[in-house]
């Protein structure tokens, strides 16, 4: 198991690969693998990017990482396509439009899929970042359709959110408003060439100018209140907040990839100068501990649970209305908390 | 642990490539749906890609399966390239090569010399296909 940590450490891309399968699949011995990789994490920069379907966002993806790549950097990418049908199988296309890339291995795309796995997709996301990050790629982009508080979850993961809007009625960016507006760092108005472009441009303007001056990690409490001063464009100069700016790219012909990577630039500046860049990290530790100790807990309650029988005699005793569903799990965590409390 | 033991039963990876210069794809289409039916996770590389960029999905992606569907009479020159770039990334051993289009009879000995696992031509049952790649998927 330490080869595998050991070659991926080397810079073996079959290794690094392997390691993301074992993530993917908690294989035997992924944990250790993971704790093993932890060390040599932190000096990438993550982004992730996400947008409804159709968006353009691997197309986006595609061309950023060229020019990164261009400029001497490595990046790896993580594609997450949700759709998990009933036979749990998937067809992952993203990598159709990885045209740009092509046959480049400091380019590591993965393609991943959601396998409707309680909710664990999070948490395969943060370690296959880190199997990136280890592996030393600048850049990590994870890309993602914005559809849920999953995907939501998964974009937390990464230091500048990049969230698209594709150019058309006003009910798309009416739509946004639900959950995905609070989370960009930076808006991508792509397929600007289209019609109703600027409007969309507009609107989402006039939403950005209506949020809180807080960054979507604004839970942290520990946001300096400070009046936002914005000019035409949606930015602001000011230390300690963070306007979005919103950026117009036709990713297709690689127009405004340069404005695009220019204000992931200006937020990962934005992090450093104001300090957000490590409560970020502090945040997103704090939330990984508890989704692990939630799960594992789990986990554990779910053996006891099986040594003692299952479910179903309690099932039978609640609907017998011999007892009720809150005195069951009384009963059944009291050794538990018999064993916290003796300590 | 039990979190780990979730995934008995765990999810085969298939690359299907479409490579060179051949642009029909509906084979191909047909087959990434079958395999996604069966419950395996299917990566679809689009049309047009070369031996490099089918090695580069491979490696990266960590298929257990490459298929590799060839209609333009090429596959000599470009089936050769991508198994040479799999063994140089060491991601040849644990992997299952297919072959899928019009390859003659003539041609098959050769290809299965150089390291292709089975050849799927024309007529062949998807149910084959399937059973062969649960029945041969490597262990890992």
């Amino acid at each position: 198991m330490s080869d595998l940590v050991d070659e991926l450490l080397a810079g073996k891309h079959s290794a690094l690969a392997r390691v993301i399968t074992k993530i993917e699949n908690r294989s035997e011995g992924y944990r250790e693998v993971v704790s093993a990789l932890h060390e040599h994490t932190g000096d990438a920069e993550v982004i992730g990017v996400t947008g409804s379907p159709g968006a353009g966002k691997s197309t986006l993806v595609d061309k950023v990482a060229a020019r990164l790549r261009e400029e001497g950097h490595t990046v790896g990418v993580i594609a997450i396509d949700p759709s998990s049908p009933y036979s749990g199988g998937a067809v992952l296309g993203d990598r159709i439009r990885m045209a740009s890339n092509a046959g480049d291995m400091d380019v590591f795309f993965r393609s991943m899929s959601a396998r409707g796995s309680l909710g664990g997709l999070s948490t395969a996301t943060t370690d296959a970042v880190t199997a990136l990050d280890a592996f030393g790629k600048d850049y990590v982009v994870v890309e993602t359709v914005g559809a849920g508080q999953n995907e939501v979850d998964i974009v937390r993961t990464a230091d500048t959110v990049a969230v698209l809007v594709p150019p058309g009625s006003g009910d798309d960016v009416q739509m946004l408003k639900a959950g995905i507006l609070e989370i960009g760092d930076v808006f991508v108005v792509n397929k600007a060439d289209l019609n109703g472009a600027d409007r969309t441009v507009q609107q989402l303007r006039e939403m950005l100018h209506g949020r809180s001056t807080a960054g979507h990690h604004g839970a942290s409490g520990n946001e300096v209140a400070e009046v936002a001063r914005t000019d035409d464009e949606g930015r602001t100069a000011t230390a300690n907040s963070w306007e979005p700016p919103i950026v117009e790219t036709v990713a297709n012909r690689g127009e405004g990839v340069e404005e695009f990577l220019a204000a992931l630039g200006d937020h990962g500046d934005y992090l450093d100068r104001s300090g957000g860049r490590e409560q970020q990290a502090r945040d997103r530790f704090a939330a990984e501990i508890r989704t692990l100790l939630r799960e594992d807990a789990n986990g554990l309650l779910a053996d006891e649970l099986d040594r003692q029988g299952g479910l179903d005699a309690h099932v039978d005793a609640v609907m017998a209305r011999e007892t009720d569903p809150y005195t069951v799990v009384d009963e059944v965590l009291a050794p538990l908390r018999e064993c916290l409390s003796d300590r | 642990m039990s979190v780990e033991q979730e995934q008995a039963e765990r999810t085969i990876r298939c690359l299907v490539a479409k490579v060179g210069l051949d642009g029909h794809d509906r084979g191909a289409h047909v087959i990434a749906r079958a395999l996604r039916d069966a419950g395996f996770e299917v990566i679809y590389s689009g049309l047009h890609r070369s031996p490099d960029e089918v090695v580069q999905a491979a490696v990266q992606e960590d298929v257990d399966v490459v298929g590799i569907s060839i209609l333009s009479g090429a596959h000599k020159t470009l089936v050769p390239r991508i198994l040479d770039g799999l063994r140089e990334y060491d991601a040849f051993d644990d992997r299952l090569v297919l072959v899928g289009g019009i390859v003659p009879d003539d041609d098959q000995p050769e290809l299965r010399d150089l390291g292709v696992d089975e050849i799927f031509g024309p007529g062949a049952s998807m149910e084959e296909m399937i059973r062969y790649i649960r029945e041969q998927a490597p262990e890992r």
